[in-house]
């Protein structure tokens, strides 16, 4: 009897002890991801942070490292996250309001919303294969602001649907059948309950769509965004470099300084990604405080 | 998802009064006259079909996809035939003797798919693990945010972090490490996607309904026990799912292989060697400047095709894995 107890106690107390040794391990998993996180940004502060200056922002790029900045790479950007914002937001919410509001649930609708998944995960090097193609060549928009714009634009789209989407399915119907009972059409139901109550979160999205469009690379360079440019952009018909492509010809430089110059450039860019998604954060706890009944 | 789909969406009844036009006729009837009906009922059309316009242009992305590519990549199979292109064992498209073979381009994809999935599978689903059982709400919400940002940083900045930080660490490891290599691309490439595996499969280990994990806490196991016999099993097909996804991401990914992986194809399954993906041979090509019409040039679509075509793929099974998911738990 007394063997058997034991063992039974030992039993209980491997398994206390397997359950501490599994918590340890997931715990550190868990830590891999954040330190990973933490030295990334330890590491370009600590190369780039000393560069970082007035003239470096104000300067245009150029062969020696002391005098390069990156104002037209911050040109570029600005320029070419605009049009996309100002292209995909109202595309992108139209598409979502037909999909949720006025789609009959059928054989095509379920075609179009797979179709509009996978093209949110089709690789973005294929959109600068399409960018290149259509917009560059076939329409002769040449290697211009509005050309990558357009390119960016079909890339963040289907990510811009799939968060409006989400943010008007979240209006309780109850609103709507109250305002729809009260003799409205379906539009003014939309236009004056749904949108007005589903566009914070809208917004959200959208900030955070944008601001993957920022960060993207490989599109540009297949449609030839120049990494070398002098100039400030003044239309979007002008050749262009953004701050991506910009980060990505200096880490390519072999000499140390340009190392530094583009942990410098990477620091703004994360500045801007950064302060960004605070803004949608900012946005999402005012929107759910003012909801709080 | 789905669950707030059905609870959100209109129920029957309300559905038929809106498909029946009621609440337009009853509204008319009150006071609306005849003149200013029927406007606002071409106005009602008017913008459904604006919206359906919007909803085109996502069909004819895909479409656009698919013909450009298959267009392109027809008249290149006319001057490379497809036999070539899958048995040659050399790609050498920019020098004078030219090979079309894409066996080094997917040998180096492959490095980088398998080095980032040791790196990020288990590391991931082990995070959603202790997001989900262990940690408490406070912990959670620094965690997620931070595993966020992780997922929001440009590629092109891992792709930088490679090539000056994780190379020269890991080549006080090993030092016939050369400059470019697959080793740390696929590290990287593997830290990119651990919040994509974390995210997803927490919301799956989560979505595992409380009573199936209370009934094996009452019954005396432990937070491991509950954990890997309980949980884990009943969330595996979307932990699965987000496995495949991650996947499909590290194929895609571009500027981290660009960087730091090299640009010499080579068919070799060795991570220390530099290499070369198939995103980055479409990298390097278009870098060129590559008049249209070239075999340059055609060479970007058939590359883009296969690229595209094996994403899809991957794509639908993590869908309909999904989906299969999703019935069971709702």
């Amino acid at each position: 009897m007394i063997t058997e107890d034991t063992a039974f106690k030992r039993r209980i107390k491997r398994r206390a002890m397997m359950n501490i040794g599994f918590h340890a391990t997931v715990l550190i998993a868990c830590l891999i991801g954040i330190i990973a996180l933490v030295v990334l940004l330890f590491d370009i502060f600590n190369k780039g942070f000393s560069w970082l200056n007035w003239n470096f922002l104000t300067s245009f790029p150029s062969r020696l490292p002391q005098r390069a900045g990156i104002q037209s790479a911050l040109a570029g950007t600005l320029w070419v996250t605009t049009i996309t914002a100002l292209l995909t937001f109202p595309i992108g919410v139209a598409t979502a309001i037909f999909l949720e509001e006025y789609a009959p649930k059928s054989r095509l609708m379920s075609i179009i919303d797979v179709n509009i998944a996978n093209l949110a995960g089709v690789p973005s090097i294929v959109y600068g294969i399409l960018g290149l193609a259509v917009f560059v060549r076939a329409m002769a928009l040449d290697r211009s602001i509005l050309a990558g714009a357009l390119t960016m634009s079909l890339l963040v789209l289907p990510v811009m649907i799939i968060a409006s989407r989400e943010a008007i399915r979240s209006v309780p119907s109850s609103l709507r059948v109250a305002f729809l009972a009260m003799g409205a059409t379906k539009w003014q139901t939309i236009r004056h309950v749904v949108l007005p109550a589903a566009l914070p979160s809208i917004f959200t999205g959208s900030i955070l769509t944008v601001s993957r469009a920022i960060g993207e690379t490989a599109p540009l360079i297949l449609i030839g965004a120049l990494a070398f440019v002098a100039y400030t952009p003044r239309s979007p018909m002008d050749g262009f470099t953004v701050l991506p492509i910009q980060i990505f010809s200096w880490v390519q430089r072999p000499q140390e300084d340009f190392t530094h110059l583009a942990a410098a450039a990477i620091i703004v860019l994360l500045a801007i990604l950064l302060s960004m998604n605070a803004v949608s954060v900012w946005l999402r706890n005012k929107y759910e405080k003012r909801n709080r009944p | 998802m789905n669950g707030i789909e059905e609870t959100n969406s209109l129920p029957p009844e309300a559905n038929s009064l809106v498909n029946k036009d009621v609440a337009i006729d009853f509204a008319s009837a009150v006071s609306a006259p005849k003149s200013l009906f029927n406007w606002r009922d071409v106005k009602e059309r008017l913008i459904y079909y604006t919206l359906l316009g919007c909803v085109l242009i996502s069909v004819l992305t895909t479409i656009g996809i698919i013909v450009l590519l298959l267009s392109e990549s027809f008249s290149f199979f006319k001057e490379v035939p497809l036999r070539q292109f899958l048995t040659d064992t050399q790609w050498t498209p920019l020098s004078a003797d030219q090979h079309f073979g894409i066996m080094p381009l997917v040998a180096g994809t492959s490095i980088i798919l398998l080095g980032s999935s040791i790196v990020a599978l288990p590391v991931g689903l082990a995070s959603a693990i202790y997001l989900s059982m262990y940690a408490d709400q406070r912990v959670r919400k620094v965690v997620k945010p931070l595993l966020e940002v992780l997922a929001g940083i440009p590629t092109v900045v891992y792709g930088y972090f490679a090539l000056t930080f994780v190379t020269p660490i890991l080549k006080t490891f090993i030092p016939d490490l050369s400059i470019f290599n697959a080793l740390s691309a696929s590290i990287v490439v593997g830290i990119m996607i651990i919040p994509m595996v974390s995210s997803l499969s927490e919301d799956a280990l989560t979505s595992v309904p409380r009573s199936l994990k209370e009934a094996g806490f009452a019954l005396g196991a432990t937070h491991h026990e509950v954990a890997t016999k309980i949980v884990l099993p009943a969330g595996l097909s979307g932990v699965i799912a987000s496995f495949i996804l991650a996947i499909s991401r590290a194929i895609g990914e571009t500027m981290i292989v660009t960087l730091a992986a090299g640009s010499t194809p080579k068919l070799t399954l060795n991570p220390l060697e530099s290499i070369q993906t198939m995103t980055a041979s479409i990298v390097s090509i278009s870098i060129g400047d590559t008049p249209q019409g070239t075999i340059e040039y055609k060479t970007i679509f058939a590359v883009g095709m296969m690229l595209f075509i094996i994403t899809l793929l991957i794509n639908m099974i993590g869908q309909v894995i999904t989906r299969r998911f999703r019935e069971v738990y709702e």
